[in-house]
């Protein structure tokens, strides 16, 4: 037995022995906590749903907003914990309110119930939950005392998003997919639908959107966030019936659609949650533009709230007016997007703002 | 297994080929003759493994490994403390923690252990019964799902007096199990159909079903938009013994389902007939028994345990349908029923180590920052030395105990 142990033992040692040459720090500074600098004794933490803090989406850029925490000296090190399953939630939150957490933000509507069992357990803990809004059962809000929601308007700008699919389509065919049927992806294909439709009645074009219907609410899902394959086939599918745009609001999957648009050569894809061009910049470019959904500034702006003692429920909306939403540069696509229509977003975006042309949603938050 | 025969007379005139044994018979074979202490050893050995990952992963042993030769002491020191912090973390997520001030919180682990256990060991207990009368059970991920629809749809959909609601929820979750479980007995009986084809493909159509059904009125809660259940009401729910933790009633359903696999394996005709299918269906058949009765019942038996974990997600300890709600449970039974060598008690055994992996690993992450992912590496690391036993004998020298005992087994592929 000890014979084989030291053969192992041997074998790794050699192995670590490439890479551990290098100098021993000085005794006393080479600590190596990675704990931020200042930062009193706040604390921030989060619990994902089971995509982690790596899955170049919803969950990652939620976490970001705890790392420009850090960065700012906000917070120490944020602590975070990831889902295996939905039976996880409710120890997962509980975990953190053991640890003494000041802030604990939980991402997604799949965490709400675990969040409020928790928050009414604990009601001196606060908490901020991403992507949801508690509503009793007429569909109101029906905010906790210690929860702060927030959401995003993200209609608003998928709508200038479609106006510049619009405006960009050669072929008069653009198209939209989902990775799950919920409320926060419709939201971006109901505005990015609606944005298309604004073109076509202001501009006299005739531009079909494929993939999804605003008024019957149906169109084409993955059914989760994981099955590339489909996906894949999905953005195949809107290609080969001519759609040289296309819009995914499908966290990670989006990627099989920028692989399709690449494969197939003049096909543009609006990304979706953070600016594409600069997360993926593999697809570079094809990326046209990014529907942007500023959850790291919301929760950057939370636990900054939180740690300056000014904690409260009121919901964090973000919408194009307070900048929370946006669209992203068209960066490669710059030159193919006249100044006409650079002119026209800037002014529907204005116009939104002032509430002169408005945009609705059945997913959209007041 | 059948191809091109007639549906009908597929299973009872199926000649097999004689004396050579099946993959599943030698598969049985190792599976409840092998030694207990190869287990121990094999759940030792991942959980070494998994030291060595935890510190390799760690940065902060990263960061000194890098001056290894500088100063070795660093890197061993570093590597201890994470190893040691994350294991003892485990621990206390899962046995006992001594550093809380209540005796209720200081004992939760142990009961969120319990409580994961619960749905491992009903599901685990369909898969190994099934495993006994020489089926493959993957569908109990499926089954799980139905038994939670309908036990769910008990729960928040329908009006009972108290006591009532729950034994009908319960009951209505078995149901919905058995009869995802019966089809798949039904078809192979009736046309030979590969069970494990049939129930990986049932797993997909209950996956989506619960994905369709949450979009529906009768399902969603009143105002959501979400794919989400109303909470199933106060009388219908598995009572909670403690405030401090979810350790509810079905722990103790779920122990006296084990004494009653148990009961029908050892001590009753049917169980015995199933062991009799399970070793050798030629046989079985000769002797008079009906191959294709016992496939439908250990099938209708299987999935109502399968049912009963379900039953366990949505009344117990979530309380709510979600489209996750059996998370992989359902995946992990076929791992607890393979470590717990398809015996009821091996398999409760079994379902306790896991809910303890699944309750310590939270603790571990939350608060060492250990990724979740090395309890998976663990898990994964048990089966495979399990079902590898002569790696796990060379590793720790242990004798063979009979001569002339063949130990191949898993490591052949199909009808090898």
């Amino acid at each position: 037995m000890n014979k084989r142990f030291r053969l192992a033992a041997a074998v790794s040692a050699v192995a670590l022995a490439v890479a551990a040459c290098g100098e021993a720090p000085d005794e006393e500074g080479g600590d190596g906590t990675a704990t931020g600098d200042g930062g009193g004794d706040f604390t921030a933490c989060m619990v994902s749903d089971q995509g982690g803090i790596n899955d170049k989406s919803f969950n990652e850029t939620s976490y970001n907003g705890l790392v420009l925490a850090q960065e700012e000296g906000i917070i120490p090190e944020p602590k975070f914990a990831e889902s295996q399953s939905d039976a996880d939630y409710g120890p997962n939150v509980d975990a953190m309110v053991q640890d003494d957490c000041g802030l604990i933000v939980t991402v997604g509507f799949l965490l709400a119930d675990a969040t409020r069992e928790a928050a009414e357990a604990n009601p001196e803990e606060q908490f901020a939950i991403v992507d949801f809004q508690y509503v009793d059962e007429t569909g109101a809000p029906a905010p906790i005392d210690n929860v702060k929601p927030l959401v995003f308007n993200t209609h608003e700008a998928a709508f200038l998003a479609g106006y510049a699919s619009a405006s960009y389509s050669k072929t008069g065919i653009v198209g939209t997919w989902g990775g799950a049927k919920i409320p926060t992806v419709t939201i971006f294909m109901d505005g990015f639908y609606d944005g298309v439709q604004y073109h076509n009645e202001q501009k006299g074009t005739q531009v079909q959107v494929l993939g999804w219907d605003k008024a019957t609410q149906e169109g084409q899902f993955v059914g989760d966030f994981a099955n590339t394959g489909l996906a894949r086939q999905i953005s195949d599918n809107l290609i080969s019936q001519g759609a040289d745009v296309l819009h995914p609001v499908a966290g990670p999957l989006a990627e099989s659609a920028a692989i399709a648009a690449q494969a197939a050569g003049d096909v543009a894809v609006v990304w979706a949650d953070s600016d594409g061009f600069e997360s993926a910049p593999d697809y570079g470019d094809v990326i046209l533009t990014s529907v942007l959904k500023g959850m790291d500034q919301a929760v950057l702006a939370a636990t900054q709230e939180a740690a300056d003692d000014a904690f409260t429920n009121e919901p964090f909306v973000g919408t194009l007016e307070n900048g929370g939403v946006g669209i992203a540069p068209f960066h490669d696509f710059d030159a193919e997007i006249s100044q006409e229509t650079k002119d026209e977003l800037a002014q529907i975006q204005e116009q939104i703002i002032s509430g002169e042309l408005v945009v609705e949603s059945d997913a959209a938050f007041s | 297994m059948t191809d091109t025969k007639p549906p009908a007379a597929a299973p009872e005139e199926q000649p097999k080929p004689p004396a050579e044994e099946t993959f599943f018979q030698r598969f049985m074979r190792e599976l409840t003759s092998g030694s207990i202490l190869v287990t121990i050893l094999s759940v030792v050995l991942a959980l070494l493994i998994g030291a060595v990952l935890i510190a390799a992963s760690d940065p902060d042993v990263q960061d000194r490994a890098g001056y290894f030769f500088s100063r070795p002491g660093d890197t061993f020191e570093a590597a201890w403390n994470s190893v040691s912090n994350a294991y003892s973390a485990l621990f206390t997520g899962s046995i006992i923690d001594i550093n809380e001030y209540t005796v209720g919180r200081a004992l939760r682990p142990l009961a969120e252990t319990a409580t994961n256990a619960a749905p491992l060991i009903a599901a685990g207990l369909g898969v190994a019964l099934a495993f006994r009368a020489g089926l493959f059970n993957i569908g109990a991920e499926g089954q799980i799902i139905l038994g939670a629809i309908l036990a769910g749809y008990v729960g928040f959909g329908w009006q009972l007096p108290t006591g009532l609601h729950l034994i009908v929820g319960v009951l209505a979750g078995i149901v919905g199990g058995a009869v995802w479980g019966g089809v798949v007995g039904l078809l192979k009986a009736r046309t030979g159909a590969h069970e494990v084809i049939v129930t990986i493909m049932l797993n997909y159509v209950a996956r989506f079903l619960i994905a369709y059904l949450l979009t529906t009125a009768a399902f969603q809660r009143p105002g959501a938009a979400n794919p989400v259940s109303p909470i199933v009401d106060e009388s219908a729910q598995l009572p909670r013994f403690f405030d401090d933790s979810r350790l509810h009633l079905g722990f103790v359903l779920v122990i006296l389902a084990a004494f009653g696999v148990w009961w029908l394996l050892e001590r009753s005709t049917m169980g015995f007939e199933f062991r009799a299918v399970g070793a050798n269906p030629t046989a079985a058949r000769t002797a008079g028994m009906s191959v294709s009765r016992t496939y439908i019942w250990v099938m209708l038996l299987a999935g109502g345990l399968a049912g009963l974990a379900g039953v366990m997600q949505v009344l117990g300890t979530e309380r709510y349908l979600t489209t996750g709600i059996s998370g992989g449970l359902g995946f992990d039974a076929i791992t607890v029923a393979l470590l717990g060598r398809a015996s009821p008690w091996g398999t409760v055994a079994a379902g306790l180590l896991f809910g303890a992996l699944r309750a310590g690993g939270v603790p571990m992450q939350a608060g060492t920052g250990t990724p979740i992912d090395i309890i998976l590496v663990i898990q994964s690391l048990i089966v495979l030395f399990i079902a590898a036993p002569p790696l796990v004998r060379a590793i720790f020298r242990v004798k063979v105990r009979a001569a002339g005992q063949p130990v191949a087994g898993l490591q052949r592929g199909w009808g090898a």
